[in-house]
């Protein structure tokens, strides 16, 4: 076990560099550079920028000067753009933000999401389980950069109940509608996943042995048919963290919330390179890590499988 | 020795915190307003600030928030003149090649030290030094400071910069050039003084609230990267009995519809308004919608450089092009916001320069497209040799709703086919930057309000020129004007000859688009280089 | 954006289909048509999802309008005048600046519906050939296209998209190799273990002994015997891609002016709810929902009629 997860973790490392390489040489082919504008900077001023941060350098010195600061330092560089500020300065800030958002959207949509395909897979083939598909279908499509305009306008403008964008240090007003519009297609992915399981589990020889032996219905469920169900589901978690995340990008636009979504589009867009390679990484890292503890999760879920 | 020079400002925060309802609650000094008991002000920003660093911050949403925080040798009022700031007033030699600031003796930097001429020198010397590397660099060239080409380059030590402190009130400033406009640039921000021992102590983190030291009327109390940003009365100011606004927070709204459904929603006092809503807006908020002339203009150039489109070679070509874009419709239909007709390449209402006639400005838009049509057939093209070019714009929804009109235009008059292609904007400025298009959108805003600001750009020896615009007779008139005391008949030439020679399609010159809070009052509408000072605003009673 | 892939299930599918081949007498695509017909959801997504593109195909022979002109007339005025209105040919109202949106959903119905299916293919291709190969040679090669499949999967795909989007110059095939590029590795993963199993088959025995190459033996005998799973997945790829168009439509690196697709067509009209122009997202978002949960819908009436055991 602790060799399965040792050995996970240490192919993590060439995922990462070449990670970090794919992304580097693309962002050197991408037209501009971090000091483009739109009024061309003499060449001597020009010259003077380069050299402070090191862009004068032929690439692959700048590539390794790079990741020699991430192992000997663990300093990720400079942003180019937001000069009096790191690239670990920009995480530090945003990524709580959106880690906080990103982890209650993930419970809200993990909670509802089960309960909802738990109903509709019990009252299979009634109203109550037509009901439930449509609407997670639904929830799934409708686009969250839709969802949110539509939240602001209708809770801020119309209503006057919440505030319209912002964080203020994460206070509950100001999480409930990103939260909404984040965790909506992801509820309805899970719900379906868990009807299906549901479904499946529930014509099972071992749950029709239960019904048999005159078991009532509610213990069958919540005893015995609750947990072989949520075995897909948890093999949904890592890859719906990921989406989280790149959802984010979504969240950070419409409710100014200063997550590092943000940031990923905008250092793509400014040609900030280290703070592009470093939120590049953290995702990188993050989803190898998610991945790994969702194969975790499932074994300790599932005694027949062994690492 | 810093903590104590921050609890001393926590303290006097406190106290002003205690006084100031006393103020607030009462009247406007000079117009006898009843004031506002809360005096804060929140507006939105586009996208999070470069920096408030006055010798690095390079975009004008931090440039706005710098004029808050330090303050320079001369500050604008209302209208754009200039009024004293730290500095009482300056004397100038026959020459006009060398400047002596009077600087006033009770200026203080927000931990109580006092703002010496010491403090400029540091500042501008550490414009142009290269250990800096500040984007605005170029500003201390311009000033045509002594020594700044020497200092830029590394060549020199940034102490040999032509600037002297004679005493700690008294600030001498050698040129290589006679600049009599010389006190008008020291508004710009990258002028501004900075705090030696401060930046020292801190390096680049020196703007963060907790290190900050400024000597504006505003300190920096809060910032959130992306999210928002927070300054405060400064009790150090030296006028900070005149300033009223206690605070002034800065949102970043990305979306503008979004900052819109907020702002209505009474949560900002201040949001741009997107193109096209202006009537609307100013229909159901009479006094809250307001549009003023901005000093920019909007244009699309040809590539004139050899590498575009061959058949931009014919002038014929390039004036039917611009004769049938019909200038209302773009102005009245698309962007709604009581923008100007553009037939000239500077904004009529630039300081002394008089908009000349220029043929197609008087003619009707039915005369423009008969004559456009006419032009376009003398140069071979038509239905059955139809003219097809592509037209480069960055991506944006304003600039996409012009060039989709503009393309409409010359299909449905003039039968060619413009292949919209919009670039994000990097990769825009790299490939216009190269002469690799065809037709480009372009915009200026006026770095000082006077014409040869905007006429520059056409000069062949220019870094701004994208579309290689080559006339010998304007680099020599715009050589004269440099020196003429009598500039306009100059510049009209030069404007005559981008009539004749259309190099660019002068599209429309930009007003400045937003809604205000009616309590809200003291903004300089007036001024066409928008600068607005948070100090001179106020909210009044309802 | 939330696509489910459920590999698990695709690959119990798959085991069916290849179970099936052994019993000759029976028929697993009879069986499975006959309980795909019963599902009446999914048999009315397919009618529906014939209707729109049945409209897409005829639509344009009743247009008024082309895609591109615009109604100078009354672009200035688009809330007030711009509604839907038989009378004016506007049939589906004007855009924000005064273009017919009847054509506009149209194009924009066909673009998406092309990205959704073009890239769905592109990772079905992609996916396939990597699978089947890295499955039939076997050894040190499959353990590297494995391992590179591994690390490929970490890769934040989005992102990578946007990236692409921004370096390269803006267009429909940019997009297709773009989404395609990254949605074909669960494929990968499934055809391999596919080929694993039929590996040893006699047929492939068979080909071996007679000598045909390794390459003709992938192309000709494993994919044929793959294909059930294939369209189950393809199925299951198209609206996740049309999910992911309309998000790069919205960070406005989707298609070029004047083409539109229904992502950048919603994501116009998202910034219109507070300017009464309710119908410049209402009808385009119709139209994308409507196709995209049809398509959920067929996807897991595919899945549940080859896989039996649901029921």
């Amino acid at each position: 076990m602790l060799n399965y997860v040792i050995r996970r973790l240490l192919v993590a490392v060439p995922t990462l560099l070449i990670l970090i390489i794919i992304c580097f040489y693309l962002m050197q082919t991408a037209p501009g550079g971090p000091f483009t504008s739109e009024r061309p900077l003499p060449p001597q001023v020009l010259a003077n920028i380069e050299a402070k941060y090191g862009l004068d350098q032929p690439h692959y010195k700048q590539l390794y000067n790079y990741v020699v600061g991430i192992v000997t330092q663990f300093d990720f560089g400079p942003s180019y753009q937001y000069k009096d500020r790191s690239v670990n300065d920009i995480i530090a800030q945003g990524f709580p933000v959106t880690l906080t958002y990103g982890f209650i959207s993930f419970v809200v949509a993990t909670i509802v999401g089960v309960s909802l395909g738990v109903v509709a897979a019990i009252r299979h083939n009634t109203a109550l389980d037509y009901i439930a598909v449509g609407a997670t279908f639904s929830a799934q499509a409708l686009p969250n950069f839709v969802m949110a305009p539509i939240l602001i306008y209708v809770f801020t403008l119309k209503l006057g109940l919440l505030p319209g964008g912002g964080w203020n240090g994460g206070q509950w007003q100001y999480l409930i509608m990103p939260v909404i519009a984040l965790s909506t297609s992801f509820f309805a992915s899970v719900a379906r996943i868990t009807r299906s399981s549901m479904l499946e589990v529930l014509n099972s020889n071992f749950i029709r042995t239960a019904r048999a032996k005159g078991l009532p219905e509610t213990t069958i469920i919540w005893r015995h048919a609750l947990k072989p169900t949520l075995m897909p589901v948890v093999s949904y978690l890592g890859p719906a963290f990921v989406g989280m995340i790149t959802g984010s990008v979504v969240i950070d636009i419409y409710f100014s919330t200063g997550g590092i979504g943000r940031f990923y589009v905008n250092s793509a867009l400014n040609r900030d390179y280290a703070v592009m390679l470093g939120l590049t990484i953290l995702y990188g890292g993050l989803t190898v890590l998610f991945n790994l503890l969702t194969d975790l999760l499932y074994a300790w879920l599932d005694p027949k499988i062994r690492y | 020795m810093k903590m104590t020079s921050k609890t001393l400002v926590g303290a006097l925060l406190a106290t002003t915190m205690m006084a100031s309802p006393l103020l607030a609650a009462g009247m406007h000094p000079s117009t006898g307003e009843a004031l506002a008991d809360d005096q804060s002000f929140t507006y939105r920003l586009l996208d999070e600030h470069s920096s408030v660093d006055p010798q690095i911050v390079e975009d004008t949403s931090g440039a706005d928030i710098v004029r808050d925080l330090f303050e320079g040798l001369y500050n604008q009022d209302a209208a754009g003149n200039l009024v004293p700031g730290v500095a009482l007033s300056h004397t100038t030699n026959e020459a006009k090649d060398v400047y002596t600031f009077t600087l006033r003796d009770n200026a203080k930097w927000s931990n109580g030290d006092a703002v010496t001429a010491g403090d400029f020198v540091y500042g501008w010397r550490r414009l142009l030094d290269p250990a800096t590397a500040s984007p605005y660099a170029w500003f201390g060239e311009l000033m045509s400071i002594e020594g700044a080409s020497a200092v830029l380059a590394g060549e020199a030590d940034p102490s040999t910069l032509g600037v002297s402190a004679v005493d700690d009130h008294t600030l001498e400033v050698k040129l290589t050039a006679s600049l009599p406009y010389f006190a008008l640039m020291t508004t710009h921000g990258s002028t501004f003084p900075t705090h030696q021992a401060t930046v020292e102590a801190h390096g680049d983190k020196w703007t963060a609230p907790e290190n900050i030291v400024s000597n504006g009327a505003y300190v920096l109390t809060e910032h959130v990267p992306s999210e928002r940003s927070v300054r405060e009365r400064n009790p150090m100011y030296w006028n900070n009995d005149a300033t009223i606004l206690e605070t002034i927070t800065s949102l970043v709204i990305n979306d503008e519809n979004v900052a819109l459904t907020r702002y209505l929603a009474g949560e900002l006092d201040k949001t741009e308004v997107p193109a096209g809503q202006y009537p609307k807006l100013n229909a159901e908020y009479p006094n809250q919608a307001h549009s003023n002339p901005r000093l920019c203009n909007y244009y699309y150039t040809f590539n004139m450089s050899g590498n575009g489109n061959p058949a931009f070679d014919d002038v014929r070509v390039r004036e039917a092009l611009s004769l049938a874009v019909d200038r209302s419709v773009i102005t009245d239909a698309v962007l709604q916001g009581g923008q100007f007709q553009a037939y000239t390449f500077t904004p009529g209402l630039t300081a002394g320069f008089v908009t000349p006639d220029v043929p197609s400005a008087s003619m009707t838009q039915a005369e423009r497209d008969a004559k456009a049509m006419e032009l376009m057939a003398e140069a071979g093209y038509g239905k059955d040799n139809p003219l097809k070019f592509d037209m480069l714009y960055n991506t944006s929804e304003g600039h996409k709703k012009i060039a989709i009109a503009m393309s409409q235009m010359w299909k449905q008059k003039l039968g060619a086919e413009a292949v919209l292609a919009n670039q994000e904007w990097k990769t825009f400025l790299e490939t216009r930057g190269n002469q690799d298009f065809e037709l480009a959108r372009g915009a200026w805003c006026g770095d000082y309000n006077e014409a040869s600001t905007f006429l520059d750009l056409l000069d062949s020896g220019s870094g701004y020129n994208d579309g290689k615009f080559n006339s010998a007779r304007v680099d020599e008139l715009l050589m004269m004007a440099k020196t003429s005391d009598d500039t306009q008949p100059l510049y009209t030439e030069i404007e005559q000859i981008i009539a004749n020679e259309i190099p660019v399609i002068p599209v429309y010159h930009y007003t400045r688009v937003m809604m205000l809070q009616e309590d809200v009052k003291g903004w300089p509408f007036e001024n066409i280089e928008q600068n607005v000072y948070s100090k001179d605003l106020y909210v009044v009673a309802e | 954006m939330g696509m489910v892939k459920d590999p698990e299930r695709v690959e119990a599918i798959a085991d069916n289909i290849a179970d099936a081949r052994e019993v000759k007498g029976r028929s697993l695509w009879q069986d499975a048509m006959g309980r795909f017909v019963h599902n009446k959801a999914a048999v009315g997504s397919v009618f529906i999802l014939a209707g729109i593109l049945l409209f897409a195909i005829v639509g344009p022979y009743f247009a008024v309008w082309s895609n591109e002109e615009i109604d100078w007339a009354r672009m200035g005025n688009v809330a007030d005048v711009g509604q839907p209105s038989f009378e004016n040919g506007h049939f589906f109202g004007l855009d924000s600046i005064g273009r017919d949106l009847y054509s506009r959903t149209i194009q924009g119905t066909l673009t998406s519906l092309m990205v959704g299916v073009v890239g769905a293919m592109v990772a079905v291709v992609i996916g396939t050939l990597y699978g089947a190969i890295s499955g039939f040679v076997g050894g040190w090669v499959d353990n590297l296209m494995m391992r590179t499949v591994d690390i490929l999967i970490a890769i934040p795909y989005m992102f990578v998209i946007i990236l692409l989007m921004v370096i390269f110059e803006r267009s429909l095939i940019m997009l297709f190799v773009g989404i395609g590029m990254f949605s074909w590795l669960d494929m990968s993963r499934i055809v391999r273990g596919q080929t694993l199993a039929l590996k040893h088959k006699e047929f492939i025995e068979a080909a071996r002994a007679a000598g045909v190459g390794w390459f003709v033996i992938v192309v000709r005998h494993i994919m044929p015997n793959l294909l059930g799973v294939v369209v189950v997945y393809a199925t299951l790829l198209v609206p996740g891609m049309i999910m992911a168009e309309s998000f790069i439509s919205f960070l406005g690196l989707g298609v070029q002016e004047p083409n539109t697709s229904l992502g950048a067509l919603i994501s116009d009209g998202a910034g219109t709810i507070l300017y009464d122009q309710v119908w410049q997202l209402a009808i385009p978002l119709t139209f994308f929902l409507t196709i995209v949960i049809s398509l959920f819908f067929i996807g897991d009436g595919l899945r549940d009629a080859l896989d039996p055991k649901d029921r």
